[in-house]
C-alpha cells in the first residue's frame, strides 16, 4: 500500500501513530513491509489456501459473531442434498460439465421446501447457458445484482443442520489447518496465528476490521474467489456494513471505481445494467427481466425504470413507450469480446479499428508480445495520451522490430496519435474507491492541441452525425437519432465556431436524472420512471445533482460536520458512506454497541419509528427490524426486517453463493495456472473453469511433471513502485519521475543469487514460454525464498513500469505473462507465473525467439497446447458431471471453442 | 566556554545576524520513522525550486537513485537495508558490491533488533546555527533569513567554492550541469522555501510529505515535538530512536533541519558528530594575531637591543 497508495497509506501511518499494530502479508518486503511491525511472506498466488486456514481458525475457535452471521448472512440456510463439495469430487463441484469446463449450478441452489425437485432449477434457471456466461463475464452484473434465491428458503437457525451454509462452509474448510497453510503458502504457524488472532480479536461488537486490497489481488486464474474469501471472512466476523469494516479496493488509477459505475467495459452499461445480449434479449422486456428477476427479492424489481432512463439519456425524444424507448438501436454482443479475445482477434485479422484512451497495452497488458503484434495488424489505431506511448509507436520500434517480426515498411497500421488534456487540465469528476464523487476544476489550460475526452467524442459524434445527415441508411438511425447536444463553453472564439468544450456539468446532471417536462433535475433514483417521463444515464448515480446543485462539488470542513462528513463530495447511491449499513445494528435495530453506533432504529421518531443515524440508512426509513414479509411478496416488499443486504435476492450477506459464480459457490484453493507445485489439496491442479486461449502464440509453462526437466523452477511477480506510474505513460517521459528509478531490475534473494551466479548490479534476464527480458540485478534481503511441500521456492519480482520509448527504457515484465483469465471476470493472471533466470543479457534479434521457443520445446510448454485442463480424477469428473441438470440437453451444444 | 562566541555555541541566528524582530525561527524536524521512501519530498522539491535532473542512473544502493544531496538534488532520500540479525540458516556469504559504512557499535542488543529493517530518510540542508557556508561566503551571497535559515542568492554568487569546503555536512554544492542551466557553476542549496516562507506557505517537501515524515514549523515547538516522538518510541520498545541535529549544544549549535533517527547517523551517511569548521577562527585569529604581535614585538626589540 505504501508503495502504489503512498498517499492514502498516511492512514496507517496514522493508526500505528495511535498504537495499531500492522502486520503485512507480501510476497516481499515492500515499503509497507518497513513499517509494518511484522512481515508475514507469502507464496504468490496461494491467497486462498491463507485465507481460508483463517477462516477455519474463526470457525473452529467458534470466533465468528454469531448474532450478526446468523440474521445477516446466508450461515442458516440449507443447501440442497444434491450439493457435492471439492472434497468429495478432488477438487471439483458437483454440476461439471468436462467438455466445455463449466458447471451447471443446480446442485448448489439453497434447498426447497420439499427438498427436492423443481425449485432447484427455476432458482438456477437464469444461469442459463454457461459457456456464454463465462465469454461475457456475466458474473460481473452479479456484482451488484446479487443471486436470486426464493425468498424464504429453509433455514436452520441453531446452524446445527449438516447441510445448511454454516456447517458446508466448515466442512470445506476444515482441510485448512495451520499445518497446510505452511505447506502451501510456505507461512510459519507461528506468523499465521499472529494474523489471525489480530482479524479476529479486532472484529465484533466493539471493534471492526476494514479488509482494503490493490487490484492486483484481483488478477488471478481465481481472482473473484480471492476477494469472496475476503468477503467470507469479513461478514463471519461481522465487519460488513458497520463503521470501520467493508471490503475495499484501492485503485491503480483515479476513478476506476467510477469507470465501473459508468463503464469502459464490453458486458455491462452505466450502474451495472447488463449489456443486451443478442441470444437472450430480443425484446426491451427480455432485457428488463434478466435484471429484474421476477418474483425476486430486492431492489432490483425496478430495473425497468432504470433501463428506460438510460435509454432515454441515450435517444432523448427520439425514444418512446412505441419503440422500446429505442432498445433495438442498442449494439448486442455475442459472446466473448473481452480485451484479450479483442488481441487475439486483431493477430487474427478479425479486427479493424482500436481506440486506446490512457492506456498503454504494449507495455502494460499481459503478453506484452501479443499486444503489439495485434495492433500491428490493424487498419487504424488512435491513442490519446499525454506522451507519444510504446502503444503510439510499436510499428517503428517495438521489440519485434528487432526480432523481425514487425517491418516499419510493411506495417498498415495508421495511427492517429492525439494529445490528450491531463486530469488537471479539463473538468470533471473522479470516483473513488467509497464510491464517493469528488467533482475538479480544470486548473489550467491544457497545452497546444491537448483536449479531454469529453470534447474529443463530443466533436467526433458530431462530426460523424454531420457526415450521415443525409442518410436514409436504417443502420445510421441510432447515431443521427442520438440526444447530442450539449452546451459549450471556454474560449468565446471556439464556442463560436463550435469548437468549444462540452460542459461537464450538463453531462453530470444528464447522468443524474431529470424530469423531461420541465428539466427538474431527480434526488433519487425512486423517482425514475419507465413511462419516459423521467431520464437519467446512470440510476445509482441519481442523486448527484439534487436540486440542481453539483453536490460532487461540496468541500465543506470535516470539522464543521459530522464524523461521516456527508456534505464533503457525494457517494453513490444517495449519498451513503456505508453500503448495507442497516448491518451496524443489531436484529432488534439497537447499534451493536456504543462505540460502533452508526445507524440504528428510533421508535420515537415519525410516524411509527424511523432508521436514524449519521449516514443515510441504507434501509427503507420507516420498515421497523419487526418487519417480516407477507406470504407470497416479492420485490421490496420482501425484503424483511432483518435483510440488511437489501441487492441480494435473500437479503443476507452470502458466506456461500448458490449462483452467479462460474467457478464454484465456496473458494477453494488452485494452484496458479503457471506453478512449479502439485495442489496440495486436491487432484485438480488449478480453476478447472478458467478462460484460456490455446494457440501457438499463447503458450504457457507447463507443471513440472516426473522425468521432464523443470525449466521454469521459479515464481515470479510484478508489481509497482512509488516512484512510477504503472506502464509508465506518466512518470517515464518526466525528468524529475524518470530519474528516480532510470533502470529495469530484477529482485532476487542473496540465496538465489549464488544459486544461479548472479550479481548485484549485473544483467540477468528473466524467460519464459513467451519472452525473455532483461534488467540489471538486485540482490536483496527483501526477498527471501520460502519453504512450500517441502521444498525451497524462490521468488523474483520486477517492477512492470518499463518500455522502449520515455527518458528511461528498459524490458516490459509484462511480455513475461501468458493469457489465462479468471471466468467471472476475464481479468488475466498476470501477478503470478513460472520463470527461469540466468545471469547475463538476453540474445537480441532473431535469435530472441530461437532462445525462448528452445525454453519453451525443452519445458513441454508446445506439447502442453493439447493437455487436459481437467486434472481431478475420472471418477469425480464422472459422479461432479452427474448433478447436472437432467434439463440441459435443451440447451444447443457448444463448440468448444478454446481446445 | 572555550570558544563560545557568534561562531560557536546556542543562540538564536536571526537576532545574531542583525535583525531586530525577527519572526520565531523555523526548520523542520524529519521523523524517519514514518518515512515511507516515497520521494514526493525530492519531486515537490525540485518542481517548485526548478532543480533540474540529478542523474538517470541505477545506482544499486537499494532504492536510492539521487545518491546525495548536491546543487540539482536539495531533498535526497536515504534506503538502508540493515541486515537481519537473527540468524539465517543457510545464508550464504554473498557480495553485494555495496559501499560499506563502519557504524559505531549501537548501545542496543542485536536480541532487542527487528529480524530485518529497511530504513528511510529524507535528508536536506541543516540550517545550522552557526553555518560555515555563511562565515566563508566572500561575496555575501549566502544569507542569513529573518527565519534563522540559510539561503543562496544565485545573481550574487561568484562561484568560488569557498562554502562546498566549509560544510561539515557535504550539503552545498556548486551545479555541473546540465548544459546550458543559468545556474551552472553557482553553488546551490536547500532555500528551506524562502520564496515560500514570505508568502506564509510550507516548503514544498513537507507540503507533499504523505506521512508527515516532514514537518515544518517553529524550531523550539518542533524540538519538543520531537522529545515526545522519541520518548513515545522507546515506550513503544523502539530503543533505537534517536535524535539527530537537535543540541544546541553540538558542534554546530544545533540545527535548524533535524531528524529522528532509528540507527546511528553513519547508518545513514551523516557524520557523527559534526563541527562548524569555522569554529576556531575566534581563536585562530586570536593567535594569529597574538603571533603577529609576538613578531612585531620580537622585530621591534631586536632594533632595540641592537648592540652599538
Amino acid at each position: 500500500m505504501a508503495e502504489a497508495h503512498p498517499v492514502g497509506f498516511q492512514w496507517v501511518v496514522e493508526a500505528k501513530k495511535r498504537g495499531a499494530r500492522i502486520i503485512h502479508v507480501d510476497p516481499r518486503f515492500t515499503r509497507t513491509s518497513a513499517l509494518a511491525h511484522q512481515h508475514v511472506p507469502i507464496r504468490v498466488g496461494s491467497d486462498i489456501a491463507f485465507l481460508g486456514g483463517i477462516i477455519n481458525y474463526v470457525l473452529e475457535n467458534e470466533l465468528d459473531f454469531r448474532d450478526y452471521v446468523v440474521n445477516y448472512t446466508n450461515a442458516a440456510t440449507i443447501v440442497s442434498e444434491d450439493f457435492q463439495d471439492t472434497d468429495d469430487l478432488d477438487g471439483l463441484f458437483s454440476g461439471f460439465d468436462p467438455e466445455t469446463r463449466t458447471y451447471d449450478p443446480t446442485s448448489w441452489q439453497y434447498a426447497s421446501e420439499d427438498d427436492g425437485g423443481e425449485q432447484h432449477r427455476s432458482q438456477a434457471s437464469t444461469s442459463g447457458d454457461h459457456v456464454e456466461h463465462r465469454d461475457t463475464a456475466a458474473g460481473m452484473q452479479h456484482e451488484s445484482h446479487g443471486h436470486t434465491a426464493s425468498a424464504h428458503p429453509p433455514r436452520d437457525e441453531t446452524l446445527q443442520h449438516p447441510r445448511c451454509v454454516f456447517q458446508v462452509l466448515k466442512r470445506h474448510y476444515a482441510r485448512y489447518t495451520p499445518e497446510v497453510v505452511e505447506q502451501v503458502c510456505g507461512v510459519s504457524p507461528e506468523d499465521f496465528l499472529a494474523v489471525c488472532r489480530a482479524w479476529t480479536e479486532n472484529s465484533g461488537r466493539e471493534r471492526t476490521t476494514a479488509l482494503v486490497y490493490s487490484v492486483g489481488w484481483t488478477q488471478h486464474s481465481v481472482g473473484v474467489q480471492y476477494i469472496r474469501a475476503g468477503a467470507i471472512l469479513q461478514l463471519l466476523l461481522g465487519n460488513m456494513g458497520r463503521p470501520g469494516g467493508g471490503i475495499m479496493a484501492l485503485r491503480g488509477h483515479a476513478s476506476i471505481q467510477g469507470s465501473t459505475d459508468i463503464p469502459t467495459l464490453f458486458n455491462i452499461l452505466p450502474g451495472y445494467l447488463p449489456m443486451p445480449n443478442a441470444a437472450s434479449h430480443q425484446t426491451l422486456t427480455d432485457w428488463i427481466d434478466s435484471v429484474r428477476n421476477p418474483g425476486a427479492k430486492g431492489f432490483w424489481a425496478n430495473a425497468g425504470a432504470y433501463g428506460v432512463n438510460l435509454l432515454k439519456a441515450y435517444w432523448g425524444d427520439a425514444a418512446t413507450p412505441d419503440n422500446d424507448f429505442c432498445f433495438d438501436y442498442m449494439p448486442r454482443i455475442t459472446g466473448d469480446h473481452g480485451t484479450y479475445r479483442t488481441v487475439l482477434d486483431m493477430i487474427d485479422g478479425k479486427v479493424k479499428g482500436y481506440f486506446l484512451l490512457g492506456q498503454n497495452p504494449a507495455v502494460g497488458s499481459a503478453h506484452g508480445r501479443a499486444q503489439r503484434l495485434g495492433m500491428a495488424n490493424l487498419d487504424w489505431l488512435v491513442v490519446r495520451d499525454l506522451f507519444a506511448i510504446e502503444s503510439a509507436t510499436f510499428w517503428k520500434d517495438a521489440p519485434e522490430i528487432e526480432t523481425g517480426e514487425i517491418v516499419t515498411e510493411e506495417c498498415a497500421t495508421e495511427v492517429f496519435l492525439f494529445p490528450a488534456a491531463s486530469h488537471v487540465e479539463k473538468e470533471g469528476t473522479f470516483t473513488q474507491t467509497q464510491r464517493m464523487l469528488q467533482w475538479r476544476e480544470k486548473a489550467v489550460e491544457p497545452p497546444g492541441d491537448a483536449t479531454s475526452e469529453l470534447w474529443f467524442f463530443y466533436h467526433l459524434g458530431r462530426m460523424v452525425r454531420e457526415r450521415l445527415a443525409d442518410s436514409s441508411d436504417e443502420r445510421d438511425r441510432p447515431v443521427l437519432d442520438l440526444a447530442w447536444d450539449y452546451p459549450l463553453h471556454g474560449d468565446p472564439e471556439q464556442v463560436a465556431a463550435g469548437w468549444g468544450e462540452p460542459s461537464a456539468e450538463a453531462v453530470l446532471k444528464e447522468i443524474n436524472g431529470f424530469e423531461v417536462a420541465t428539466g427538474r433535475p431527480l434526488s433519487s433514483f425512486t423517482e425514475m420512471k419507465d413511462d419516459g417521463s423521467t431520464l437519467g444515464g446512470c440510476w445509482i448515480y441519481t442523486g448527484v445533482y439534487a436540486d440542481g446543485v453539483n453536490q460532487a462539488a461540496r468541500r465543506k470542513s470535516r470539522h464543521e460536520q459530522s464524523p461521516v462528513a456527508p456534505e464533503w463530495g457525494w457517494a453513490w447511491p444517495l449519498n451513503r458512506r456505508i453500503l448495507y449499513n442497516r448491518a451496524s445494528a443489531d436484529p432488534e435495530g439497537r447499534p451493536w454497541s456504543e462505540r460502533k453506533a452508526y445507524v440504528w432504529w428510533d421508535p420515537e421518531k415519525g410516524e411509527a419509528g424511523e432508521w436514524v443515524g449519521d449516514d443515510v440508512p441504507d434501509f427503507e426509513k420507516t420498515k421497523p427490524p419487526s418487519y417480516r414479509a407477507p406470504e407470497g411478496s416479492d420485490g421490496v416488499a420482501a425484503i424483511e426486517g432483518i435483510d440488511p443486504f437489501i441487492m441480494q435476492g435473500d437479503g443476507k450477506g452470502a458466506l456461500y453463493v448458490p449462483q452467479g459464480l462460474v467457478d464454484g459457490p465456496m473458494p477453494t484453493h488452485y494452484e496458479p495456472v503457471e506453478s512449479p507445485f502439485r495442489n496440495l489439496l486436491h487432484g485438480q491442479q488449478a480453476n478447472p473453469t478458467r478462460k484460456e486461449y490455446r494457440r501457438a502464440d499463447n503458450p504457457l509453462n507447463p507443471v513440472p511433471e516426473d522425468g521432464r526437466p523443470d525449466v521454469f523452477p521459479f515464481v515470479f511477480t510484478t508489481s509497482r513502485l512509488t516512484e512510477h506510474h504503472t506502464a509508465g505513460g506518466m512518470s517515464r517521459y518526466l525528468e524529475h519521475l524518470a530519474e528516480l528509478q532510470p533502470e529495469m531490475f530484477v529482485e532476487v534473494s542473496p540465496q538465489l543469487a549464488a544459486e544461479r551466479g548472479l550479481e548485484h548490479m549485473g544483467w540477468c534476464h528473466v524467460i519464459t514460454a513467451r519472452s525473455a527480458i532483461e534488467g540489471r540485478v538486485m540482490v536483496t534481503e527483501r526477498l527471501r525464498p520460502l519453504r512450500v511441500e517441502g521444498r525451497t521456492v524462490h521468488q523474483v519480482w520486477m517492477p512492470y513500469h518499463w518500455g522502449q520509448g520515455g527518458l528511461v527504457s528498459g524490458d516490459s515484465a509484462n511480455d513475461l505473462f501468458g493469457i489465462s483469465l479468471d471466468p467471472n471476470v476475464l481479468i488475466q493472471e498476470s501477478k503470478v507465473g513460472t520463470c527461469d533466470v540466468q545471469p547475463g543479457r538476453r540474445p537480441t534479434g532473431r535469435a530472441l525467439r530461437d532462445y525462448v521457443e528452445g525454453y519453451a520445446t525443452r519445458s513441454g510448454a508446445v506439447d502442453e497446447v493439447s493437455t487436459p485442463i481437467v486434472t481431478a480424477s475420472s471418477d469425480a469428473v464422472r459422479r461432479s458431471q452427474e448433478a447436472q441438470d437432467e434439463g440441459k440437453d435443451q440447451h444447443a451444444p457448444h463448440q468448444v471453442e478454446d481446445q | 566556554m572555550i570558544g563560545r562566541n557568534s561562531l560557536y555555541g546556542p543562540l538564536d541566528p536571526a537576532p545574531d545576524a542583525g535583525y531586530a524582530a525577527p519572526p520565531p525561527r523555523k526548520g523542520f524536524f524529519t521523523d524517519t520513522s514514518v518515512c515511507i521512501g516515497c520521494k514526493a519530498c525530492e519531486v515537490a522539491c525540485k518542481e517548485w525550486n526548478d532543480v533540474p535532473e540529478n542523474l538517470f542512473e541505477m545506482l544499486g544502493t537499494s532504492y536510492d537513485n539521487s545518491h546525495s544531496l548536491n546543487a540539482n538534488q536539495w531533498r535526497h532520500v536515504a534506503f538502508i537495508e540493515r541486515p537481519g540479525t537473527a540468524p539465517v540458516p543457510d545464508r550464504p556469504a554473498v557480495d553485494l558490491g555495496m559501499p560499506t559504512v563502519g557504524a559505531a557499535p549501537s548501545d542496543v542488543p542485536d536480541e532487542a533488533k527487528p529480524d530485518f529493517q529497511w530504513l528511510m530518510s529524507s535528508d536536506v540542508c541543516k540550517h545550522c546555527t552557526h553555518a560555515a557556508c555563511l562565515d566563508v561566503c566572500p561575496t555575501g551571497s549566502l544569507f542569513r533569513s529573518e527565519f534563522g535559515t540559510v539561503v543562496v542568492q544565485d545573481d550574487i554568487c561568484n562561484g568560488c567554492g569557498y562554502c562546498v569546503a566549509a560544510c561539515p555536512y557535504g550539503v552545498i554544492d556548486r551545479r555541473q550541469g546540465p548544459e546550458g542551466d543559468p545556474k551552472v557553476g553557482i553553488a546551490q542549496k536547500c532555500t528551506l522555501c524562502y520564496d515560500r516562507l514570505t508568502d506564509n506557505q510550507r516548503p514544498a517537501c513537507a507540503q507533499a510529505c504523505p506521512t508527515e515524515s516532514i514537518l515544518y514549523g517553529d524550531v523550539e515547538e518542533l524540538r519538543e515535538r520531537a522529545n515526545e516522538r522519541v520518548a513515545a518510541l522507546h515506550e513503544q520498545g523502539v530503543m533505537d530512536a534517536r535524535l539527530y541535529g537537535n543540541d544546541p549544544e553540538d558542534g554546530v549549535g544545533g540545527t535548524g533541519a533535524f531528524f529522528l533517527l532509528l540507527d546511528e547517523p553513519e547508518v545513514y551517511g551523516l557524520p557523527p558528530d559534526p563541527v562548524v569548521t569555522t569554529k576556531d577562527l575566534p581563536m585562530m585569529f586570536k593567535r594569529a594575531g597574538m603571533a603577529g604581535t609576538a613578531m612585531l614585538v620580537g622585530a621591534a626589540l631586536s632594533f632595540l637591543r641592537r648592540p652599538r
